[in-house]
C-alpha cells in the first residue's frame, strides 16, 4: 500500500484537482483533531442576541436560531462525523474482506451460501438497509456507523472475492502450495497482499459515501442527540429556516459535498495509479 | 535486384533511453533477412520503426528508412495509412492476442481489403476466403465464419498471415511469427510463409531470437545486440564462420544447433518415482491415457510433447497437484496416489516444482529473501538467514536479497525459483519448461546450472519440454507424449537417434537448424 499512497510531488502538482482534494481532506482532518485552532466560538451555547445572522467576517457560515456560530458547529462536528464514517468504512472493509477472502479461497458450498446472502444485501438499497438496521439497533452516532458499515459489507465481500479468485489462479500461489506452504500462510502471505489493492481503493471511495449516508441518517434524526453538532443533523436543523436563513443548511451541506467529492477524487487517483 | 527497404543509421529511443543506436539494414525483393537477437537487443523496435508503429514514448532520433525510394521517417499519419498493409505488412508475434475476439476472422482479413479499396463490400468475403486458402487454411469458407477462440494457435497465425497478404504488400515483417507455437506447427507455418514469399517475390524481414530458425529460413542474417547490428552476412557464411564474439556466443548457446549432452547420460539406477497406468479425465476429455514410466535417483527423465499432449498434467499428477483418475504413483517405494492432507504436505518437502514462467511464479509483493526461504518457513527447517547461501548456490549475489522480483531479469528470476525449489534439499524436482520463457544464452546458463546442481545434490529431474533440442542436452531417458498417450519411451540416445515412432521422427525433423545440419 505504501507505494500506492506515496504520491510523487510532480504527479500531484500536475493534477490541481487532486491536490485540492487532498487539501480538503487534510483540513477536515485538522478540524476533527484540533477544532479550537479554527474557531474560538462555542459550538453548544450561542448568543441569542446574534441569532440568524448571515455569513460575515465574524461568522463565516452565519449563525443559527439560538445564535450559535454555524462554522464552529461544523468544525466541532467534524470529529464525530469523521469518526462515524471511518468506523463505518472499517466495519465494512474488515467484515467484507474476511467474508470475501473466505468465500473466494474456500469456494464450494460456503462460497455459494455467503455470496447468496451478499446478493440479498446488494438487492436492498443501502439507505433502506441502514434505516432498518438503525431502527433495530437504536439511536446514536455509533449505531448509525454500524448500520452504514453493515449495509456496505456486501460490496467489499464481492470485490474481495473477485480479487481472491483472480490471485488464487496465479502461478505463484500454486508454487507456494506445491512448496508445502500451509493453506493459512498461502492466504495471508500470498493471496491477501495481492488482492488487497482494489479493496483499499474501494475503502477510500466508500468513505465518501459513508459520510453522505451517515449525514442522511442523522438528518432523519437517528444520529447524535441535540445539541451535539454533527454534519447531518446540522443540515436537518436548518431545514425549518430554509426560506429565511439559507446558510444554515447550504454551507454545512457544501462541506459534506466537498468531503465526498474529495474522497472520490483521491480514490480515482489511487485506482488510476495502480492500473 | 534492387534494394526494397534500406535502413540507414537508425536510432530510436524510449523517453531518452536509447533502444536502437545506429542500425543499417537492407532487404531486397524476393529475399529474406533475419534479424536475430535476444530480448532488449532492439530487434523488435527496429521492426516497429520500419512500419511506423513505435509504442508510446518511442521516437526516431536520427537516421533514415527508405522503402522503394520513399522516405518513411517523414511520413504523416495519413501517409502511413497508405503504406501500412499496402506496401509493408506486419505479422505480429502473439496470435492469441493479435486478433479481435468479437469479430469473425474472415471479416478481419477482409478489413484490410476494404480499407485500401481493393475489393468492394460485396466481393470482399470471397476474396478473404481466398486469402485464407492461400495462407494454408483448409475449408476457408467455413473457417472465415469462425471466431478467433474457435481456432488453434497455428490456425490463428495463418489468419494473421492471410491478413498480412491481403494488401499485396511488397515487404512482410514477421515479428517472431512462430515462437508461441509448437515446433511441428512452427515448421509448417515457416515453410508456407517461405513458399508464399518466393511465389510472389516478396521481401521478408524475419525477427527472431532463434538462430536455428534464422539459419533455416533466411538468405541473410543480421545479428543485433544492445541496439546495434554486430554482424551481418549471408546465412551459411555467417554460421560457418561467425566473425563477432556475440554471434559465436549465440551459436554455442542455441540448443537447436548443439547436439551434445551437457553431461554423460546415465543408464541405470535405483528408482525414485514409478508411475503405472496413469490416466486423467477432465470431464469427457481424456488428458492422459495409460502412462507408465520410471525415474531413477539422480537422473533426468524428459517428457516431450506439444501443447495439449498431457505432459504437464502428467507431471502435476506425479506431484499430486492433480489426483489421477486411474493408475498409481509410487515415490521412493511408497504409494502416494491417494495421500491427502498433512501427509501430502510433508511429502512436498521431498518433491519441488520449477515453473515455466519466472514472471508469474514469484509473488510480486515479497522480497527475494522471503521467496527463497518460503519452503523453509513452511517446514520450520531454517530461517531468512539461510537465504544468502541459497542464492549463492544458484550463483546470485547476496545483494539481491532485498530486491523484489520486478527488479530482476528473467534469468535471475528463474534462478530464484530454482533456489526456492532446492531450499529443502528435495529428491525430485519437476522442471516444467524451465527455460522456454528465456533468451537462448540465458537458457544455456540455466541448463548448465540445473545440471551442475543435479551432480552436486543428487537430484532427480522430471523435465517437461516441448523442445527436443533442449531435451537432448539434459535427458537420460525420454518419453514422448501425444494426445495423452506415451507413444515412445526409452533411453535418450535411442529415442533421439533411432526413433521408432513416426511422431518422434516428425518432432526431431521440426527442430530448427535441422535443415542446415542435414545439408
Amino acid at each position: 500500500m505504501a507505494e500506492v499512497l506515496a504520491p510523487r510531488a510532480g504527479f500531484v502538482l500536475r493534477r490541481p484537482g487532486l491536490a485540492l482534494a487532498a487539501l480538503v481532506l487534510l483540513l477536515v482532518l485538522a478540524w476533527a483533531l484540533v477544532p479550537d485552532l479554527f474557531t474560538h466560538y462555542d459550538p453548544l451555547s450561542g448568543v441569542p442576541r446574534e441569532k440568524l445572522h448571515g455569513p460575515s467576517a465574524a461568522h463565516l457560515f452565519g449563525t443559527d436560531e439560538t445564535g450559535r456560530d454555524v462554522f464552529a458547529r461544523v468544525v466541532h462536528g467534524a470529529a464525530l462525523s469523521l469518526r462515524a464514517a471511518v468506523s463505518a468504512v472499517l466495519i465494512a472493509l474488515v467484515a467484507g474482506s474476511v467474508l470475501g477472502l473466505v468465500a473466494g479461497a474456500r469456494g464450494g458450498w460456503l462460497d455459494a451460501v455467503l455470496m447468496r446472502v451478499m446478493d440479498v444485501l446488494l438487492a436492498v438499497p443501502p439507505i433502506l438497509l441502514s434505516l432498518a438496521l438503525v431502527t433495530g439497533l437504536g439511536f446514536g452516532t455509533t449505531k448509525v456507523a454500524i448500520a452504514v458499515g453493515v449495509a456496505n459489507v456486501a460490496n467489499f465481500a464481492r470485490l474481495m472475492r473477485a480479487e481472491v479468485l483472480r490471485v488464487r489462479a496465479g502461478v505463484y500461489v500454486e508454487a507456494a502450495r506445491a512448496g508445502g506452504v500451509r493453506w493459512f500462510d498461502v492466504l495471508t502471505r500470498h493471496i491477501l497482499p495481492n488482492a488487497a489493492g482494489p479493496v483499499l481503493v474501494l475503502g477510500v471511495l466508500t468513505f465518501g459515501t459513508a459520510v453522505l449516508e451517515i449525514s442522511a441518517l442523522s438528518f432523519l434524526g437517528y444520529g447524535a442527540a441535540p445539541p451535539t453538532p454533527e454534519w447531518g443533523s446540522l443540515v436537518a436543523g436548518g431545514r425549518s429556516y430554509l426560506a429565511s436563513a439559507w446558510w444554515m443548511t447550504t454551507l454545512p451541506g457544501l462541506v459534506i459535498a466537498a468531503v465526498v467529492l474529495s474522497a472520490n477524487r483521491i480514490s480515482r487517483a489511487l485506482e488510476g495509479e495502480r492500473a | 535486384m534492387s534494394e526494397l527497404l534500406a535502413v540507414r543509421d537508425l536510432a530510436v529511443s524510449y523517453r531518452k533511453v536509447p533502444a536502437v543506436r545506429g542500425v543499417d539494414l537492407t532487404v531486397e525483393s524476393g529475399r529474406t533477412l533475419a534479424v536475430v537477437g535476444e530480448s532488449g537487443s532492439g530487434k523488435s523496435t527496429t521492426a516497429h520503426a520500419v512500419i511506423g508503429l513505435l509504442p508510446r514514448g518511442g521516437r526516431i532520433d536520427r537516421g533514415s528508412i527508405t522503402f522503394a525510394g520513399q522516405e518513411l521517417t517523414a511520413l504523416s499519419a495519413r501517409g502511413w495509412r497508405a503504406v501500412r498493409g499496402r506496401e509493408i505488412a506486419l505479422i505480429p508475434q502473439d496470435p492469441a492476442v493479435s486478433l479481435d475476439p468479437v469479430k469473425r476472422v474472415g471479416e478481419q482479413v477482409a478489413e484490410t481489403l476494404l480499407i485500401h479499396g481493393l475489393e468492394s463490400r460485396r466481393s470482399a468475403p470471397a476474396a478473404a476466403a481466398d486469402l485464407l486458402r492461400r495462407a494454408g487454411i483448409d475449408d476457408p469458407a467455413r473457417r472465415a465464419r469462425a471466431y478467433p477462440h474457435e481456432l488453434s494457435g497455428g490456425l490463428r497465425q495463418r489468419v494473421l498471415i492471410a491478413a498480412a497478404l491481403a494488401g499485396r504488400p511488397k515487404l512482410i515483417i514477421a515479428d517472431e511469427p512462430t515462437s508461441a507455437l509448437d515446433v511441428t506447427v512452427q515448421r509448417r507455418i515457416l515453410d508456407h510463409l517461405g513458399a508464399l514469399a518466393a511465389e510472389e517475390n516478396l521481401a521478408l524481414l524475419l525477427i527472431t531470437h532463434d538462430l536455428g530458425v534464422a539459419a533455416d529460413r533466411a538468405d541473410e542474417i543480421a545479428v543485433m545486440s544492445d541496439g546495434k547490428v554486430v554482424e551481418r552476412g549471408p546465412s551459411a557464411g555467417l554460421l560457418a564462420a561467425p566473425g563477432h564474439a556475440y554471434t559465436r556466443q549465440l551459436l554455442s548457446a542455441a540448443p537447436s544447433l548443439s547436439a551434445e549432452p551437457l553431461r554423460p547420460r546415465r543408464e541405470t539406477g535405483e528408482p525414485l518415482v514409478s508411475v503405472s497406468g496413469l490416466r486423467k479425465d477432465f470431464g469427457p476429455v481424456r488428458a492422459v491415457n495409460d502412462v507408465s514410466f520410471e525415474l531413477a535417483k539422480g537422473q533426468t527423465l524428459a517428457l516431450v510433447g506439444e501443447s495439449g499432449s498431457g505432459k504437464t498434467t502428467t507431471a502435476r499428477m506425479v506431484l499430486r497437484l492433480e489426483t489421477p483418475t486411474a493408475g498409481r504413483v509410487r515415490f521412493d517405494g511408497e504409494d502416494i496416489t491417494n495421500l491427502r492432507g498433512e501427509r501430502l504436505r510433508l511429502l512436498r518437502r521431498r518433491m519441488q516444482l520449477i515453473y515455466q514462467n519466472p514472471y508469474a511464479s514469484l509473488n510480486p509483493k515479497l522480497g527475494i529473501a522471503d521467496i527463497v526461504t518460503e519452503p523453509l518457513r513452511a517446514f520450520k527447517a531454517g530461517s531468512r538467514k539461510d537465504a544468502a547461501a541459497l542464492l549463492d548456490q544458484v550463483a546470485l549475489p547476496a545483494s539481491m536479497l532485498k530486491r523484489k522480483p520486478a527488479e530482476l531479469s528473467g534469468g535471475q528470476r528463474q534462478r530464484v525459483a530454482i533456489a526456492r525449489a532446492l531450499a529443502l534439499r528435495p529428491d525430485l524436482v519437476v522442471c516444467d519448461e524451465p527455460v522456454s520463457a528465456l533468451d537462448v544464452s540465458v537458457q544455456a546458463q540455466i541448463l548448465e546450472l540445473l545440471v551442475r546442481l543435479q551432480e552436486e545434490l543428487g537430484l532427480a529431474y522430471l523435465f517437461i519440454s516441448h523442445d527436443l533440442a533442449v531435451v537432448r542436452q539434459v535427458a537420460d531417458h525420454v518419453g514422448v507424449l501425444r494426445a495423452g498417450d506415451l507413444v515412445e519411451y526409452g533411453r535418450a540416445d535411442d529415442v533421439l537417434h533411432r526413433p521408432a515412432h513416426e511422431y518422434t521422427k516428425e518432432l526431431l525433423a521440426a527442430i530448427p537448424g535441422h535443415l542446415e545440419n542435414a545439408a
